[in-house]
């Protein structure tokens, strides 16, 4: 008779399923595993934050904390005095990023789509040649050999440029991505007549838009990212280092940095902060890609979703 | 009537295949299209692997690899007589079966997980949160972990200080490092795990785990009886080639996490690590190189292995 706000949930809905203990376990367990997994993630981020705005006297009398006892900026002020060689660091890896991510994703794009035309006879064996050397390769000692004694790059950012250029992993998950494009738009640019670069420049590149963002992505991080190829081509004749290997120095060699720092305007009385100005540097390095990876995100999860499942 | 010229039968059709030069100028521009690719991998890949030569030379840096004294099987018979190709084998191959177990346990166990939760803004949020380690330059990585563990300033330590413990040095104890790199590891690649599995747990028919709800299942029976299931081809397969690359290390992780603390290398040292000092600190080129040519031939071997199991399961993702 009156409104029976207790009816039984799945006479109304009738999917709805009641709760029994196991279902209730299991939520609890999820939202407490998950919840802490997900803190665990973050709290060394955060704790670099924060250390890098304490004090250096806080850090030697309480080491890191999660919350700084003395807030302090002197160690971005002191980055801030002498910024060359982050400014530097900054100009080289966005350099890099930019003209790598470009002419990666112009071979990428244009290999993937060849290789994916069941109309080219030798798409199969070129996708054999590029896949072989994801099995084998020489090792790194004639690689290393070949760009310092052969191309003679010794100290030269191509050196770091071109090998992360692609790799066979990139053209087979483009390849993946042309596939979902459907045959029709080759087909339709062959009756009007379109050579096959202008197919795949006016017709198929368009409809590639998620595939470039994904692929333009993995391809930018790994600049970012990068600091392997430099430690290994660049030495000190170098003088501006891409990001992560500037901090990899600045980690490794905190003397160094501290004589850098110390040639400029900070008077020797004051001892440097070596803790401080390591967190800084890493948050300076580190801060663009965390500002922008939730925006980013969904477009590497399209990729590894793409990638994984069907090679 | 075609005089025995090359004659190509598909099963239906008898067809004189068309010259090779015809078939090239045909296919010109795709042929272009790929050039630059084809380029790239001969340049950096196939280029160098004649230089693996080295491993059979006593390698003189000015004179170059052809014309440096060639020495057989020495450098080979140094290292496996020295045990050094052991320990480089062992611990790699150890911190690899460790990755791959406790990393895929991990990652499907989370995915389930994630699976459950109702809530869109908490799966949403902790599904970024977690994928976020995958995103950091191993530099950081090795900061992070300093951070923590750090004798005079890391965080455990004087947690544990503060608790009334000893700290030990941290980064003169061999025996701690397989726990903190394996954890560092699971770490840094579990959210990426996560997302792949996730993925294969979202794709798969909700018919299917509806039929069960409404037939009672609970959610222990569900997960064993459906999720489970579904995703066991997956694993199989995602675990076989893992075991593929069961040579391969992770160079960045270690390098950075242990760097030239030789005090660590007996619990720590990998194969890349071990080539990367021995050219870049010690210039012993031609150990360095022997050592990457055994991974490269063995590793190959073993990559052929996991894709013929692959295939025999499912030849759809066979690599080849």
């Amino acid at each position: 008779m009156t409104t029976n706000s207790k009816a039984p949930a799945h006479v109304n809905h009738p999917t709805h399923v009641r709760l029994d203990t196991s279902d209730k376990i299991i939520r609890t367990v999820t939202y407490i595993f998950v919840g802490l997994f997900s803190l665990i993630c973050v709290l060394p981020f955060w704790m670099i934050v924060a250390s890098s705005f304490s004090s250096e006297s806080a850090i030697r009398l309480t080491g890191f904390t999660l919350w700084p006892s003395e807030v302090s900026t002197y160690s971005y002020e002191l980055l801030l005095r002498s910024p060359d060689q982050m400014i530097g660091a900054y100009v080289v890896t966005i350099c890099l990023a930019v003209v790598g991510t470009a002419i990666g994703l112009f071979i990428i794009s244009m290999t993937g789509y060849a290789l994916q035309r069941k109309d080219f006879p030798y798409r199969n064996g070129i996708m054999f040649y590029i896949y072989f050397t994801s099995l084998f390769s020489a090792g790194l000692v004639p690689f290393y050999l070949l760009i310092v004694q052969t191309l003679n790059l010794r100290d030269s950012y191509f050196a770091i440029l071109l090998p992360l250029l692609m790799s066979p992993w990139l053209i087979v998950l483009m390849k993946n991505f042309v596939k979902a494009i459907p045959h029709e738009i080759t087909e339709s640019g062959k009756i009007d007549g379109a050579g096959d670069f202008r197919i795949f420049y006016a017709l198929v590149l368009p409809s590639l838009k998620p595939a470039l963002a994904t692929i333009g992505l993995f391809l930018a991080l790994g600049y970012w990212n990068e600091w392997y190829y430099s430690s290994l081509f660049l030495t000190s004749q170098t003088e501006y280092r891409p990001l992560q290997y500037h901090l990899y120095n600045v980690i490794n060699k905190v003397a160094s940095l501290r004589n850098s720092v110390a040639g400029s305007n900070v008077t020797l009385t004051t001892e440097l902060p070596s803790e401080t100005l390591k967190m800084a540097t890493a948050v300076l390095a580190t801060g663009p890609i965390i500002l922008l990876y939730p925006f980013v995100q969904k477009y590497f999860v399209a990729g590894l979703t793409v990638g994984s499942v069907k090679g | 009537m075609v005089k025995s010229q090359k004659a190509v039968t598909n099963g239906l059709h008898t067809y004189r295949r068309p010259p090779l030069g015809r078939t090239l100028m045909q296919n010109k521009t795709l042929l272009l299209m790929c050039l630059p690719a084809i380029v790239f991998f001969f340049v950096f890949s196939y280029m160098p692997m004649p230089g693996a030569y080295i491993a059979f030379t006593n390698f003189q840096y000015n004179k170059g690899i052809w014309n440096s004294p060639f020495i057989g099987l020495q450098n080979f018979k140094f290292l496996f007589t020295s045990g050094q190709l052991g320990l480089l084998l062992r611990n790699t191959i150890l911190y690899n079966l460790a990755f791959i177990v406790l990393g895929n346990v991990l990652q499907l166990l989370f995915a389930i997980l994630l699976n459950e939760v109702q809530s869109k803004g908490f799966k949403k949020t902790t599904q970024s949160l977690m994928f976020l380690p995958y995103f950091i330059s191993d530099v950081l990585v090795s900061l992070l972990v300093y951070n923590l563990l750090n004798y005079d300033y890391g965080f455990i330590s004087n947690l544990v200080r503060n608790l009334g413990g000893e700290m030990p040095i941290v980064y003169q104890m061999p025996q701690a490092w397989p726990f903190i790199i394996v954890a560092v590891n699971l770490w840094k690649s579990t959210g990426y795990g996560t997302v792949v599995y996730f993925a294969a747990i979202t794709s798969m028919d909700s018919s299917m785990m509806e039929a069960a709800q409404i037939d009672g299942a609970n959610g222990f029976q569900r997960i064993r009886y459906i999720t489970l299931p579904t995703l066991k081809p997956t694993v199989v397969i995602l675990f076989l080639f893992a075991i593929g690359g069961i040579l391969k290390g992770n160079f960045g992780l270690f390098y950075n996490l242990v760097g030239n603390n030789s005090i660590l290398f007996n619990t720590t040292d990998i194969i890349e690590t071990y080539v990367y000092r021995s050219m870049m600190n010690s210039f012993n080129f031609s150990q360095s190189s022997a050592v990457g040519l055994f991974q490269s031939v063995v590793g190959f071997f073993i990559v052929l292995g996991a894709n013929a199991f692959v295939k025999k399961l499912d030849s759809d993702y066979a690599l080849f």
